[in-house]
């Protein structure tokens, strides 16, 4: 059965959007968007480098990737430069690096497009086990850092005063990011990976009234998305990286659409509580 | 209370000074809290409260002097109110229940206890000032804190939301004996509700009863003597609430005529 390439890119594809939903929704949280864009670009880089070196090219895309993102966390800590500044140097260094290292590799064919956009169709067995493999460890992390990543996202201060090693969990959250990133590319590519993690969790946001909700109908928006966009993709002979991504951003409109009619109806706004100590009026 | 001298200390800062870089931020502090006792920390903005509320919980290392815990000590931290992006969908129940797992009677006791038992299934950011400050402070509790340590919980509130907050964290104190930290730049209401006030401007100016402190010319020039008679009429109203040793509130003198009497303004004059 995996010897079909369509299984093969469903499987694929299903892994990815099944980590990128839960990562994502903490992406949407704490506004790293950019900083998933900036740890795409390093991918390249990484794609550029495996092949000068001759290593396997997931294993150095992954390395660039996590040695990025370290970067990235202890440049951030320097106050001088905005995050967003350094980002927006590094993330463009990484993509000129990596477009001028392959320039040099002109008798390696490296398929830069595929890269690119994605080629979710030429995923290959080793790839699943890289997606699957690689998933599975980032997913656990995640379930392992999500009590207190929540509690950072909600409140720094409170998480630090209630014992929380902020930086540490950080630290933890942009490796799994790194880890991610690097394993989705080849699905959609560098250049839209990034709206994998974004597009199911604000979709999910529509419907979601707590964060674990909104992670688990990620992980689902995202998968749908995959099985439409490959589908879609076959039907009109269109790029499958762009339809899956397109295919997500229609769900995104359907869950807009759906959300205020699914959402159960609000308990009028309370009055300003008036008696403290004895307000105890039975709830909904 | 003990009798006579002070009650046993809870988290005392010792000659805690902080400097990053150049700045020094706290220069030789001194302060502690005890069980049962309510200290305000006022000052200016910049006179370094957070920085000493950061060095009093643990997470910000003194560059000199030492910070004292009592031993097991846990506290319930209600930090500044913050803005929450309604993009992360939280109700109030997911909101206590972070990194907590309270059985469901004490999580449904700790929001009956602030006034707060209807909110539990409201979204974190639809709630107003208030509520957002009562479920800060339900959070607190369900740690069982020996100590509270709030900063500018206050702040946003109309001044009789201030009063019934500063009245709620009153009756906590009585309820549960805990020590009670609180940081605020407010002199009018910290007063009314306070056992001890430090006054706080990198180094500590002067310390002690609210009485005193509003009489102290360092504090006056800080905040200038209209601040102090509003604060005398405060200090009045507290007079007849408890004692100065901050003992059992009578119930017959709610904070909140007070508010309806005197709004800050006019108290000042009326003093004055």
């Amino acid at each position: 059965m995996l010897d079909d390439f369509l299984v093969r890119a469903v499987l694929g594809g299903i892994g990815v959007a099944a980590l990128a939903g839960p990562l994502g929704c903490f992406v949407v949280w704490r506004r790293m968007a950019f900083f998933g864009h900036a740890l795409a670009h390093s991918a390249l880089l990484g794609i550029a480098l495996g092949a000068l070196l001759a290593v396997d090219l997931n294993l150095a895309t992954v390395a660039i990737c996590l040695v990025f993102a370290i970067a990235l966390v202890l440049l951030q800590r320097q106050p001088a430069l905005s995050t967003d500044t350094i980002l927006g140097i590094l993330a463009h260094v990484a993509l000129a690096l990596g477009l001028v290292a392959l320039s040099f590799l002109e008798w390696l064919r490296v398929d830069l497009m595929a890269y690119l956009f994605g080629d979710v169709l030429a995923v290959t067995r080793a790839d699943l086990i890289w997606i699957w493999g690689g998933g599975a460890v980032a997913l656990a992390a995640l379930v392992w850092l999500w009590p207190a990543l929540l509690c950072i996202t909600v409140n720094e201060e409170l998480a630090q005063a209630e014992g929380v090693e902020v930086g540490r969990v950080q630290l933890g959250f942009v490796l799994v990011m790194a880890l991610a990133v690097a394993i989705g590319m080849k699905i959609v590519g560098i250049l839209l990976i990034v709206s994998l993690l974004v597009i199911p969790p604000a979709a999910a946001r529509h419907l979601a009234r707590t964060p674990e909700q909104m992670a688990a109908l990620a992980a689902l928006i995202g998968v749908l998305s995959v099985i439409f966009g490959v589908g879609g993709s076959l039907r009109w002979d269109t790029p499958a990286g762009p339809t899956i991504v397109l295919a997500s951003a229609a769900l995104f409109l359907l869950a807009m659409a759906l959300g205020p009619m699914l959402r159960p109806a609000r308990p009028a706004p309370s009055p300003r509580a008036r008696d403290p100590g004895q307000g105890s009026s039975p709830a909904a | 209370m003990t009798d006579g001298g002070s009650p046993p200390s809870l988290v005392a800062a010792r000659a805690v000074t902080v400097r990053i870089g150049p700045h020094e931020l706290l220069s030789r502090v001194d302060v502690a809290v005890g069980r049962g006792e309510i200290v305000s920390l006022i000052g200016p903005n910049g006179a370094g409260k957070t920085t000493l509320l950061r060095a009093l919980l643990g997470v910000l290392e003194p560059t000199e002097g030492a910070i004292w815990r009592a031993q097991g000590l846990v506290v319930g931290y209600v930090p500044q109110r913050f803005h929450l992006d309604p993009v992360l969908p939280l109700t109030v129940e997911r909101f206590l229940t972070v990194r907590l797992a309270p059985p469901r009677g004490a999580l449904d006791a700790a929001l009956a206890e602030v006034g707060a038992a209807q909110l539990r299934r409201a979204p974190m950011h639809e709630l107003s000032g208030g509520e957002f400050q009562r479920a800060l402070l339900a959070r607190a509790l369900l740690r069982r804190p020996d100590l509270l340590m709030l900063d500018e919980p206050g702040q946003g509130l109309d001044f009789s939301g201030q009063l019934e907050l500063y009245r709620l964290i009153e009756q906590i104190r009585d309820r549960h004996g805990c020590g009670v930290l609180l940081v605020s730049h407010d002199l009018h209401i910290v007063m009314a509700a306070t056992d001890r006030v430090v006054c706080l401007n990198r180094h500590v100016c002067c310390s002690g009863l609210p009485e005193a402190v509003s009489r102290h010319p360092e504090y006056m020039a800080l905040f200038g003597p209209g601040a102090a008679a509003g604060l005398a009429v405060y200090a009045h109203a507290h007079d007849h609430a408890h004692d100065l040793a901050g003992e059992v509130v009578p119930q017959d003198t709610p904070a909140a005529t007070v508010a309806e009497d005197a709004p800050p303004a006019e108290g000042a004059r009326h003093a004055g």
